[in-house]
């Protein structure tokens, strides 16, 4: 157990930075007018939340205008497919990836029920798309590209730049899922000219819970998910969450100044826990990519045990980490991401992501490896499949036909 | 995330009886590496056929690896006949009640179990599956269509949903859905009606009030009044009132007042255990003539 607990779950939601949630105090008291209110309290609010715009807009340079408030990435990402394909009545095809978000995959799957068709790109060994297979699929039929930036249970780093210009080159939108990437890698909106629309989420670093941005190209095609206000430009209707807005602005804002550093130091923690992990356990495989990858993220998997089981132990230590997409089926089915990725049977229920940020601690890294390999090891000694012996070959064949008609279905 | 009950975090964290009986009289194994879980069960039984000592193996999840822990220690001390009839709900019952999600992991359990008792008393299992004629249905975690039409059985199952908390069939890839249908509605055409029961336990967590009597009288009629009986004694669950349960002893118990603190003190351990950390057990024993109820407060 260790004294002070330990958050390794930054991919999930981030410590509110102190900048952020000083900034967001007046609000509390004698900013609390309605932004959309021409008195000067309403005024007074209004200023805050375009200061936060252009603080988000610099993060992504590109132009506050540019930049709509919403409720996070969720909505981001259902308003810019659903804004896209409005913009493309005649086109009927819409490309995504099988390791996106679900607010990305649920979207499209409910689409294709009502008439659209739908392509999700595969992914190699190693998370990564082939630009090949979305030269091969996108025609002038296809309506939008989705893809995320980078994914958040692995960390891989998709080609967005080279997708983009494949996108355009067929006259289709194209929409980028960047909650992962804001705070971690440089965004670059006026360089990427390719990007239509492009999702980000305060609380993904270190705002606060509710507030996301959608930026949408001034020219890009557009239509309101909500409506009844002409808030946002019309674009996004109902008062503005300006105490989220306004801690998202501070956070971008921090971001602006000292990124560089933050990813600095992020790259030092998780090659510190990558290694230590390595070196402590045996039979643990890095799922993904390890060069075009975050600079925070580490999924590892752990052979033999299961992944909610190590979580819980280590939950129990204090110490918080993630198991793949687990939470959302229940423990039932192992991660979609991985499953996609085809990472090993026998480690694919083992797979667990730990995800560090600018302000984990060396300390909290060595102290999280020590627990992590312990369990790990107790687990094993536990598991009718963790003792050496037994896993000298791998598996065996019965298992290795059961993993090859499990994998053909998937 | 699902929520545990203390109950089962307590198994999961320290496990009773992991490991393996080199001595083992019988070993039932399920599961894989396919199905995302397995267990070895060891039994060592003595002249009489009573369970004297039962170990496990086992990978899966926290309520995997708290079934298991949980099934050894019923099987202790039972004769293998009386042992083989332990079920799912008995297992999930014992951790205080299992989310419906993990029931299949009970489920696993009570497979060992089944497994190794058939074993024992020369039963031919494999016989019997491939006399079935089986193939998988759910491909994604192998479950073949006996399994499945089990369960529904046992657990009064009418949904895919059900069916995979309980065998994780279903739980996967979606394709064999319209099959599982079809065995649903099939195996239920064959059921005899009757009132449905509810398919599983709720979890200790949001216990309602009658949930919790219930596992209480459980607790009482398996762990207390057996002992009390032997000595021509027995104990009522008089009410429970939040985590104040009242009880009343009778025959020869309710005369003697120390072994009715002792009882106090043991069963309310008992149920602290097994039902909630925070519950106080009242004695309303009076003399035989006063009134059967709590007090009044």
């Amino acid at each position: 157990m260790t004294e002070r607990p330990i958050y390794l779950d930054n991919n999930s939601t981030t410590f509110p930075a102190p900048e952020a949630v000083e900034a967001v105090l007046p609000l509390f008291g004698e900013i609390y007018g309605n932004p959309s209110s021409t008195h000067g309290f309403g005024q007074k609010a209004r200023h805050e939340l375009e200061l936060a715009r252009e603080n988000v807009a610099k993060l992504l340079s590109c132009k506050p205008a540019e930049v709509v408030f919403n409720s996070g990435a969720t909505e981001g990402n259902n308003t810019a497919i659903y804004a896209a394909l409005d913009g493309m009545p005649e086109r009927k095809h819409i490309i995504t990836s099988r390791t996106e978000h679900a607010s990305v995959l649920e979207v499209v799957r409910y689409l294709e029920q009502s008439g659209y068709r739908v392509t999700e790109l595969n992914v190699d060994r190693l998370g990564r798309i082939d630009l090949d297979e979305l030269k091969n699929e996108i025609s002038g039929d296809t309506a939008l590209v989705s893809l995320m930036w980078a994914n958040n249970e692995t960390g891989v780093i998709n080609p967005v730049n080279a997708a983009g210009d494949i996108a355009k080159q067929f006259g289709a939108l194209f929409h980028v899922d960047a909650v992962q990437a804001a705070g971690k890698l440089k965004i670059d909106l006026a360089e990427e000219a390719a990007i239509d629309y492009l999702t980000i989420s305060g609380h993904k670093f270190h705002g606060l819970k509710g507030a996301g941005a959608l930026f949408v190209r001034e020219k890009a095609p557009f239509l309101p998910l909500i409506r009844g206000g002409h808030h946002e430009s019309g674009r996004r209707a109902g008062t503005e969450n300006a105490m989220g807005i306004v801690a998202m602005g501070a956070a971008a804002g921090l971001l602006n100044r000292e990124m560089a550093k933050h990813v600095e130091h992020m790259k030092l923690m998780r090659d510190r826990l990558q290694s230590g992990l390595l070196a402590k356990c045996d039979d643990v495989i890095i799922n993904g990519d390890q060069q075009d990858r975050l600079p925070n993220t580490v999924n590892a998997g752990f052979k033999f045990i299961d992944g909610e089981a190590l979580l819980m132990m280590l939950d129990a230590a204090n110490i918080s980490v993630s198991a793949g997409s687990a939470c959302q089926s229940g423990g039932l089915e192992p991660s979609h991401v991985l499953k996609a990725m085809n990472v090993p049977l026998s480690a694919i229920h083992g797979s667990v992501r730990f995800c560090v940020s600018r302000y984990t601690e060396p300390e909290e890294i060595d102290a999280a490896v020590e627990q992590i390999s312990a369990m790990v090891m107790r687990l094993r000694e536990m598991s009718p499949f963790g003792h050496t012996e037994q896993r000298g070959n791998g598996l065996s064949a019965e298992e290795l036909e059961k993993h090859k008609a499990y994998f053909a279905t998937v | 995330m699902l929520t545990y009950s203390q109950k089962i975090k307590d198994h999961f964290i320290n496990p009773r009886n992991v490991g393996v009986l080199t001595d083992a009289t019988v070993l039932g194994e399920v599961g894989s590496m396919a199905a995302g879980q397995a267990l070895k069960l060891y039994l060592k039984l003595d002249d009489t056929e009573v369970i004297r000592d039962a170990r496990f193996q086992v990978f899966g999840s926290p309520s995997a690896i708290a079934a298991s822990s949980a099934l050894t220690e019923m099987l202790k001390g039972k004769h293998i006949d009386e042992a083989a009839r332990i079920t799912a709900d008995d297992i999930s019952q014992y951790l205080g009640g299992l989310p419906p999600e993990k029931m299949h992991t009970c489920v696993m359990s009570m497979e060992a179990l089944e497994v190794a008792y058939a074993r024992y008393r020369g039963i031919d299992l494999e016989t019997e599956l491939d006399e079935n004629g089986d193939l998988f249905v759910c491909r994604c975690y192998g479950i073949p269509e006996h399994k499945i039409e089990r369960a529904i059985r046992d657990h009064n199952l009418t949904t895919i949903e059900q069916i995979a908390h309980y065998t994780k069939a279903g739980g996967g890839c979606n394709t064999c859905h319209p099959d599982l249908n079809a065995i649903i509605a099939r195996v239920r055409a064959e059921m005899p009606s009757e009132a449905p029961k509810p398919a599983a336990p709720r979890p200790s967590g949001d216990m309602t009030n009658l949930d919790k009597m219930r596992a209480i009288q459980e607790v009482l009629d398996r762990e207390v009044r057996p002992g009390l009986a032997m000595d021509g004694g027995d104990m009522e669950l008089v009410d429970v009132q939040g985590n104040k349960v009242y009880v009343q002893l009778h025959g020869h118990c309710n005369s003697c007042a120390s072994s009715s603190a002792t009882m106090k003190f043991f069963v309310e351990d008992r149920l602290r255990e097994m039902v909630d950390p925070e519950i106080v057990v009242i004695d309303t024993t009076e003399h035989s003539d006063q009134l059967h109820a709590p007090p009044m407060r």
